[in-house]
């Protein structure tokens, strides 16, 4: 489904990204993990086209992406920092989005499930960083795409919600979605993810499941073995 | 594009800043009728305070807009659009609306005035043309500025450092050259001088329709002998378009091969 081709990225001095190679296949969850600053968002960003890479080409169902825009028609994305235009109001928000992208979306029950009724009228600029989470939630959910980015999906949600997102995950698993997570909680990865990618200093470190990482690192308790490819590179 | 367009220009109706600068343009349109009682004087007065101030706005508006929906931008550039529809789109909202609020403004209350019975309605659709051009122009620019600087407070820095130099400092400088080369012939130069600064061109080219010698100055006289009221009316135009042009051009380039 993505192909990556030898990715190079660095803002400024800052490389980012160092010769990524990677390929992801179609259906299942794969959780991007890394310590801060090792490029997650980065080669997010980069798949979405919002980040235009130094070097390196990415292929979206077989196509070059570079320059292209309505390959992100099959792509929903959630934004790591939930920031909406603060004169709008919720409502707005959906029927502009499903206007820009000429879709018809499943909000209705979205908003029910994370109870947002009562904040449709509001304007996005008075909202809590919880309930914006919850908006962008909504939005990235409410159409059916083949592939589904979400950065930091878990951040300022309550544990009600969190639960709530992880059905939603699961269904979308199920519908053979591929679906995409950066997360630094490590027990929600363990529960969501299929595979896991790590990275390390704009590469990829580690690719595979979740057990093949204990065995990998000799550590029974999955936050322990990613702790332990950290410490293991620095001490190497 | 046309999505995008209608969703920024709606967001800035709704601003109150819109309003504001459109109250703005209806009071000093009403004030002036009525101090100066004559449609004529009126424009003369209106096109010294449009050509000073139609670009500060074009700058400050254009800036404050860029660094304020970039969360806006942010959402729109993960849907499928193109991202030079969604830069041409905000651009065109921000310009449109201000030049909207502008001839909206100043419109009613010459209209109320019996504009359309007088002869002066040429002089002032031209008023308006240069005051659309301006805030074309000078919110292009500083949409290029506040694509080129993250920092906030650097942008508007730049942004009106950017208005003083084309509203003040430029002409203070090219007087000054005038003043220490008067020995040479300088009608080119001049007349090359004035097409780079969209401010000196535009109230040139008021005047040369206006056709008030009075307020022509140097630069003005050069352009009527040089060209005649009819092509140097027409060059001027060609170059205002030009000065829209370009830094439309070099926006959606530069908006192209940003990071967000």
């Amino acid at each position: 489904m993505i192909r990556i081709e030898n990715l190079y990225k660095k803002f400024g001095s800052n490389e980012v990204l160092t010769g990524l190679n990677l390929e992801i296949q179609t259906g299942g969850v794969l959780a991007i993990l890394g310590p801060n600053g090792s490029g997650k968002t980065t080669l997010i960003k980069s798949i979405l086209g919002m980040v235009i890479p130094d070097r390196g080409e990415l292929y979206i169902n077989g196509k070059p992406i570079r320059g292209k825009s309505e390959y992100r028609r099959d792509i929903n994305y959630l934004p790591q920092i939930a920031n909406f235009p603060e004169n709008l109001r919720v409502q707005e928000l959906f029927h502009m989005i499903k206007d820009l992208r000429q879709k018809s979306g499943s909000e209705e029950e979205l908003i029910s499930l994370f109870r947002l009724e009562p904040f449709l009228d509001k304007k996005l600029g008075t909202l809590s960083g919880g309930t914006k989470q919850k908006v962008n939630l909504v939005l990235a959910f409410m159409f059916n795409s083949p592939l589904l980015v979400l950065d930091e999906p878990t951040t300022g949600l309550d544990p009600a919600s969190l639960i709530r997102l992880k059905k939603l995950i699961a269904i979308e698993k199920k519908k053979g979605t591929t679906v995409l997570i950066t997360s630094h909680i490590m027990q929600f990865v363990e529960e969501t993810a299929d595979e896991i990618i790590y990275l390390l200093e704009g590469r990829i470190y580690f690719k595979g499941s979740v057990s093949e990482l204990q065995k990998a690192t000799g550590q029974t308790d999955f936050e322990h073995a990613i702790a332990a490819i950290t410490t293991e590179r620095e001490n190497a | 594009m046309l999505k995008i367009l209608k969703y920024s220009f709606y967001d800035l109706m709704r601003s109150r800043w819109s309003y504001v600068y459109f109250v703005f343009y209806l009071v000093l349109g009403f004030v002036l009728l009525f101090l100066n009682n004559d449609i004529s004087k009126a424009i003369i007065t209106l096109m010294n305070v449009i050509i000073v101030l139609v670009p500060l706005i074009g700058t400050i508006f254009g800036i404050m807009y860029f660094y304020n929906s970039r969360e806006f931008t942010e959402l729109l550039l993960s849907q499928p659009i193109r991202r030079s529809s969604i830069f041409l789109g905000q651009y065109l909202g921000v310009a449109g609306s201000l030049t909207m609020s502008l001839i909206l403004g100043l419109g009613i209350p010459f209209v109320l005035y019996g504009l359309f019975r007088s002869g002066a309605i040429w002089d002032f659709s031209l008023l308006l043309v240069t005051g659309a051009f301006l805030t074309l122009i000078f919110t292009a620019l500083s949409f290029n500025i506040a694509l080129s600087h993250e920092n906030r407070i650097k942008g508007f820095g730049y942004a009106v450092l950017l208005w003083l130099f084309m509203a003040v400092i430029y002409d203070g400088l090219f007087l000054l050259s005038l003043i220490v080369f008067e020995e040479y012939p300088l009608d080119i130069y001049s007349l090359v001088a004035t097409m780079l600064n969209p401010i000196d061109l535009s109230r040139i080219l008021i005047l040369l329709k206006l056709d008030i010698s009075a307020l022509l100055g140097y630069t003005g006289a050069v352009f009527k002998s040089f060209f005649g009221t009819g092509s140097g009316f027409f060059i001027s135009m060609a170059m205002l378009w030009l000065w829209t042009g370009l830094p439309i051009w070099r926006m959606v380039r530069k908006a192209g091969k940003k990071d967000f």
